[in-house]
């Protein structure tokens, strides 16, 4: 439901790095990306793609030292996330833009009642008092579907079941009524029927409320329902960006056709083996020099090796980061 | 909660009436004689007088009874006896020690203050300062300070009471004649100057136990530390828009102390363990140092009946262990 062009957060260029003892791994590379008030923007791609690393360097939520963030720029608010002192960091976390985390069952301190984490945020960015801040608890739960709320705030995470932690973690994203929310693969440790209970209730409360969201997962399946676009990433770049009807009709990266054959039919005849792309994720030691996926690309050219592709634009609003798709490329091999 | 205390209180009975009598049994069948440092003058058929007047002409199963008698009914009687004027105990044989001749628990009670304040004194202030240390060496996990917590821990692992203490000794009252190598005991603190000598008298002795208790306490709790600083949790709170003194002294700190404190609680026993031996270097004259000279003289009576009580001690900071294990983590419900 995008509902104009100014975009709530403008992410460009981002570039973090882990120093590690095997060298620096460049996890992010020239990231650039934009979200759209009331957009819902799907982030797919394998384990170690650099979809959670991205997210987690646009609040400054990954531990330095060992990760940098060596450049680009954050745009929320009027200000750079990036360059802006750590008070005013915190209180654009939890207070403007929602993080859900993937792992329902730790992400939650096990010591303190759910009432006190969901209440936590409220009294310090909306300055609640204990009893508004309790009152604003129970309706929160409420919306994310927990019944018998206000006995439940008194209990404790481990008298939750996985999904239910998974409704209190969206509770308190959503406690502050953030304007961004980013949800780090949230359905992932789920089982199938409480994820789509989740994703509907995502779908609903983005309508209700009017936010803008980052679905961050692995599952296509998933993304093609409730995403408007999608951007794809691999060995920490963004290799396509497209509306998400575009994407699925007309993939313009090797890495997305591939990985739209992985997903299983359930029509027609039960296929012998799944499909799977062959090789393995690259681990990026060093600044990029070529594209990360030329290993395990059925199309790589030489040029593929050389040099890193850029993005190109393939026309509303779509584009891939493929030497294919390269006007200048194309006019060569024509 | 209230059901486990009274359930955890009711067991402890029948384990410490068996730790009385695996000490009684121990003592019975060690060697050694009470008239042993009788002077050689005194006849033999008066030392065989002695020993049947001090009752150990009865068997042990005349004698442990008996014990478990004076300790649990005679010896309460009298202290409620002599704090309310009533009169319970009836003139009934107290415990009396073998050297002395006089009650055993009026000697405890004497020397109960001398070890209180140099033992608990000491183990407050190892906690003290065990417990930062530990919090900003695993925050900093590293850096020159947790470098030097590790290095001071381990010095304070390795080296012995006995040893520490003699070398503070040799450095602060041989040579440099700061403070007073012996603790005096009769010393009455009623103005601030003795004050002040009572603070330098207990310095050494406090400070060797304390190296001890911090090098393990601090330990424990970088240990607990590092293990939850890294949870998702930590990064929920950081995402909420928690300041890191909320994030590191809230939620971490109340999750690490988790393991801490049964390592606090069980430490206390252990501690006046340890005292026996720094009393005996600063000539504390407390409750190690009794035990000490009791153990020498054969004193059975007091031998058996502080060895109790340090057992008691035991048995109970397992019990508030566990009580405040449930009290700070929520998963454990016990009902």
């Amino acid at each position: 439901m995008p509902d104009g062009t100014t975009p709530v957060l403008d992410v460009q260029d981002l570039k973090t790095v882990f120093r590690t003892r095997g060298g620096e791994v460049h996890a992010v590379n020239d990231v650039s990306f934009s979200l759209r008030k009331g957009e819902l923007l799907g982030v797919v791609g394998e384990s170690g793609s650099g979809k959670s690393v991205t997210m987690m360097s646009l609040l400054g939520l990954l531990p330095v030292p060992p990760a940098e963030i060596r450049g680009g720029r954050v745009m929320f608010d009027g200000q750079d996330l990036l360059q802006i002192p750590a008070k005013t960091l915190r209180e654009v976390r939890g207070g403007k833009i929602g993080f859900v985390f993937q792992d329902p069952m730790t992400s939650l301190n096990p010591v303190f009642t759910v009432g006190y984490q969901i209440a936590e945020p409220l009294r310090k960015h909306m300055g609640l008092s204990k009893k508004a801040a309790a009152v604003r608890s129970r309706e929160l739960l409420e919306l994310v579907g927990i019944p018998d709320a206000e006995q439940r705030l008194l209990d404790y995470p481990h008298q939750f079941s996985g999904g239910m932690r998974q409704r209190v973690m969206i509770a308190i994203a959503l406690a502050c009524d953030p304007q961004v929310l980013i949800a780090d693969e949230p359905t992932t440790a789920l089982d199938v029927t409480i994820q789509a209970q989740i994703l509907e209730l995502m779908k609903e409360l983005r309508d209700k409320l009017g936010m803008a969201v980052i679905w961050i997962t692995h599952d296509l399946g998933v993304i093609a329902g409730i995403a408007d676009r999608v951007m794809v990433m691999y060995g920490g770049q963004v290799v396509e960006h497209a509306p998400v009807h575009d994407l699925f009709s007309n993939p313009k990266h090797p890495y997305t056709t591939a990985l739209l054959k992985t997903i299983p039919s359930i029509a027609g005849e039960r296929a012998a083996r799944l499909t799977v792309i062959d090789g393995q994720p690259p681990l990026v030691v060093g600044p990029p020099t070529a594209c990360p996926f030329r290993d395990r690309c059925a199309q790589a050219m030489p040029v593929c090796a050389t040099k890193v592709p850029s993005r190109y634009d393939v026309g509303d609003g779509h584009d891939a980061a493929c030497f294919l798709v390269d006007p200048l490329e194309v006019a060569h091999a024509g | 909660m209230l059901t486990f205390t009274i359930r955890r209180l009711l067991l402890s009975i029948p384990t410490l009436l068996f730790i009385a009598f695996v000490i009684f049994m121990l003592l019975e069948l060690a060697p050694g004689d009470p008239m042993a440092q009788m002077p050689l003058t005194i006849p033999p058929e008066v030392k065989e007088k002695m020993r049947l007047a001090l009752g150990l002409g009865e068997p042990w199963w005349v004698r442990f009874p008996l014990w478990l008698k004076q300790f649990f009914i005679v010896e309460p009687q009298y202290w409620i006896d002599s704090a309310f004027g009533t009169n319970f105990a009836d003139g009934a044989q107290r415990i009396i020690s073998f050297q002395s001749r006089s009650p055993v628990f009026d000697t405890i009670a004497q020397r109960m203050p001398q070890t209180l304040w140099v033992v608990g004194m000491s183990y407050v202030v190892g906690v003290l300062i065990a417990l930062p240390i530990g919090i900003i060496s695993a925050y900093r996990q590293y850096s020159v300070f947790d470098q030097t917590g590790t290095f001071v821990s381990m010095i304070g692992f390795s080296v012995p009471p006995f040893f520490s203490g003699v070398l503070l000794i040799v450095i602060f009252s041989v040579q440099l004649k700061w403070l007073p190598s012996i603790y005096d005991t009769t010393h009455v603190v009623n103005s601030w100057d003795s004050f002040v000598v009572q603070l330098r008298q207990m310095i050494m002795p406090v400070m060797v136990l304390a190296l001890q208790t911090t090098a393990q306490v601090s330990r424990y709790m970088r240990a607990s530390m590092l293990d939850n600083l890294t949870q998702d949790y930590v990064r929920t709170a950081r995402a909420k828009g928690m300041s890191e003194s909320v994030v590191v002294m809230k939620h971490v700190l109340r999750n690490s102390m988790i393991p801490v404190i049964t390592v606090i609680a069980l430490g206390i026993p252990a501690i006046f363990g340890g005292a026996i031996i720094t009393e005996q270097i600063f000539k504390v004259n407390g409750l190690g140092q009794l035990l000490i000279i009791a153990l020498q003289g054969n004193d059975i009576p007091m031998v058996m009946t502080i060895t109790f009580l340090l057992a008691v001690l035991i048995v109970m900071m397992n019990l508030i262990a566990d009580v405040l294990y449930g009290i700070l983590d929520p998963r454990i419900r016990y009902d």
